[in-house]
């Protein structure tokens, strides 16, 4: 691929990559009618097919049916392909799609926040690479071109960002700095010392004993346990392959965090929208020193398939790390974190018997930091800046003894600050000052964009 | 018409819903508990003859007065106060709340009214922040207050607005 130096068109590939930068319409990648529909038609064999496949003989009829769908599908997905087209027009990126209902999204190039590149297992094997534009504007919203080919996207991404940064076109994306790396070996241990894989295990040595015991009851149990199982299984294996050779590198947008085994990614996550930080340490990790660290990024709630990728829970930074690891993250991703941590008073004891060993909270200028769980430690950071709303609340309980809670409501879709169980004489001076101190976070914070 | 009334914490001004929410929502109470004396006397009817569906109505109606002080309580303990940059919301009886909104992070002001809210001339106004846990929701506002209050919040929320 010559479209790097900016060279005459001469093989399909720079066909599509160049002109596009000069304003004329682009189709995506041919190959991309392919993968679409192969995506599809998996699916849909694994819904029509799977539920008949123990059943007695099934009538010629269906099965000719079954059959008939999968034409129809590549007919779909050659039809999108056929009327997707975009181009980068006047600094503003145009995507058309659609056959009967035609969509024509517009990305100003000047906005894009972070390029994304996903990889899914079938596009790999064609060498396909999606690549999803994200805007800074407070929509969250998300630009897709799927599929183009590996060394195109990889162009298309370096000439948009450069765009985007009203640098020379030629500039190759910014450098990166690695700064953690997640070995297979660790992962593979978090997730089978995890809930998920705790309870697979138990299952499982249940499942042999019961063998042994009562064979048939045992065929009855698989045969009934078959889809939860499943379920289990794919969720565990989602995780593995988000956690699969990942690491952790600081771009100058943001943390660029690449993993996967069958479907790769290469995603960004801009400093200035991390709405919270959270360390989760479980009861069994505890004894080999790992946690989990997780951001939580601001977005609307999201309709449709769009970003489902990035509407499931948290983002995890690092899946699992040592503490130390963790620290070096935390530093990177937010400066000068709050080190006093505040305890309840004693008699929050009775209102939180278990979580109270660990509860606490701290701040300062910028941050609050909390701490709670027994089994499982959590620790939260979200900066003043970022808070929403505050919230106090207390219950019966708390009432009788004296306590209130300050919640710090964040644009983060899981994480949000809990000053639990606090004496009621402190969470009141707290109401008084709390939304002032976030005032002066914000401030400062806008000062320092604006520099 | 809101009460104004002089708050514990300063010169703080809290407003109340109307007072025309406590009869809605005694309406309210009324309905449910019509039902469900003709649910528990019809359940009496079939178990146990006329003596337990009497028992079962009268147990019913003693709930529908339970639910009618609880919802009085509910109605007294609602209250919101402007302050010059925020807007405070306070609520609840069992579990109490207050909620501290900055104008600034508002994104949108919703006014909705239900059939019986209109009826009422009564309107909700909820403001809107990034965040999904934020609660500031006043329920029983008077048609022209929440109106005033909605452009007031606008007003504000324009000024001092700031990105997430």
């Amino acid at each position: 691929m010559t479209g790097l130096d900016g060279a005459q068109a001469t093989g399909p590939m720079t066909d599509s990559g160049e002109p596009g930068l000069r304003g004329d319409w682009q189709r995506l990648h041919p190959l991309s009618a392919l993968v679409r529909a192969g995506r599809g038609a998996i699916a849909l064999v694994v819904i029509l097919v799977v539920p008949t496949l123990g059943q007695q003989k099934g009538s010629e009829v269906g099965d000719l049916i079954h059959l008939a769908i999968v034409p129809v599908v590549f007919l779909v997905g050659l039809v999108s392909w056929l009327v997707t087209r975009w181009r980068v027009e006047d600094g503003v990126l145009r995507v058309e799609s659609g056959l009967i209902r035609r969509t024509s999204e517009r990305f100003p190039l000047s906005q894009i926040q972070a390029i994304d590149t996903v990889r899914p297992g079938l596009a790999r094997a064609f060498g396909l690479a999606e690549l999803r534009i994200r805007l800074a504007s407070g929509s969250g919203r998300a630009g897709r071109l799927a599929y183009l080919s590996n060394a195109e996207a990889e162009a298309l991404r370096a000439r948009l960002l450069a765009l985007s940064q009203g640098v020379p076109e030629a500039t190759p994306a910014p450098a990166e700095e690695a700064l953690a790396v997640v070995p297979t070996g660790r992962l593979v241990a978090s997730l089978l010392l995890s809930g998920p894989g705790l309870i697979v295990g138990v299952a499982g040595v249940g499942l042999v004993v019961l063998t042994i015991l009562a064979p048939a009851a045992a065929a009855a149990t698989v045969g009934a346990m078959a889809v939860p199982v499943f379920g289990v299984a794919v969720g565990a294996f989602r995780r593995f392959n988000a956690g699969y050779g990942l690491t952790v590198a600081a771009a100058p947008d943001g943390l660029r965090l690449r993993s996967g085994l069958v479907e790769t990614s290469a995603e960004t996550i801009p400093r200035g929208r991390i709405q919270a930080v959270r360390m989760v340490a479980p009861l069994t990790w505890r004894p080999l020193g790992w946690c989990r660290l997780e951001v939580d990024v601001a977005s609307q709630k999201h309709k449709g398939r769009q970003d489902r990728n990035q509407a499931r829970a948290a983002r995890a930074l690092l899946p699992v790390g040592t503490r130390e690891q963790a620290a070096a993250l935390m530093v990177r991703v937010f400066a000068d974190l709050p080190t006093e941590r505040l305890r309840p008073p004693a008699r929050a004891r009775w209102k939180s018997p278990l979580r109270f060993r660990y509860l606490g909270w701290g701040s300062n200028d910028g941050y609050v930091v909390t701490t709670t769980g027994r089994v499982r430690r959590v620790t939260d950071w979200v900066p003043l800046a970022k808070v929403q709303s505050i919230r106090r609340v207390d219950g019966p309980i708390q009432r009788r003894l004296g306590l209130a809670s300050i919640h710090l409501d964040t644009a983060g879709r899981s994480v949000h600050a809990v000053l639990r169980d606090r004496d009621r004489a402190e969470a009141d001076r707290l109401m008084a000052e709390l939304p002032d101190r976030c005032r002066e976070a914000r401030r400062l914070a806008g000062a320092d964009r604006g520099r | 018409m809101e009460v104004a009334e002089s708050a514990d914490d300063g010169a703080l001004i809290w407003n109340t819903p109307s007072p025309r929410l406590r009869v809605l929502r005694r309406y309210e109470v009324v309905g449910v508990t019509l039902v469900a004396v003709i649910l528990a006397a019809g359940a009496g009817l079939a178990a146990g003859g006329a003596s337990a569906a009497a028992l079962a109505g009268v147990g019913a109606i003693v709930g529908g007065a339970v639910g009618d002080m609880v919802a009085g309580r509910r109605v007294r303990a609602w209250a919101y106060a402007e302050r010059s940059d925020d807007l405070l919301v306070r609520r609840g009886v069992m579990f109490r709340r207050v909620s501290v909104i900055p104008y600034g992070r508002m994104q949108y002001v919703e006014v909705a009214a239900g059939p019986l809210e209109r009826a009422f001339g009564l309107a909700t106004v909820q403001m809107h922040t990034a965040a999904a846990a934020s609660d500031a929701r006043i329920p029983g506002l008077p048609a022209a207050e929440a109106s005033r209050l909605r452009d007031q919040l606008t007003t504000l929320g324009e000024a001092q607005a700031m990105g997430l």
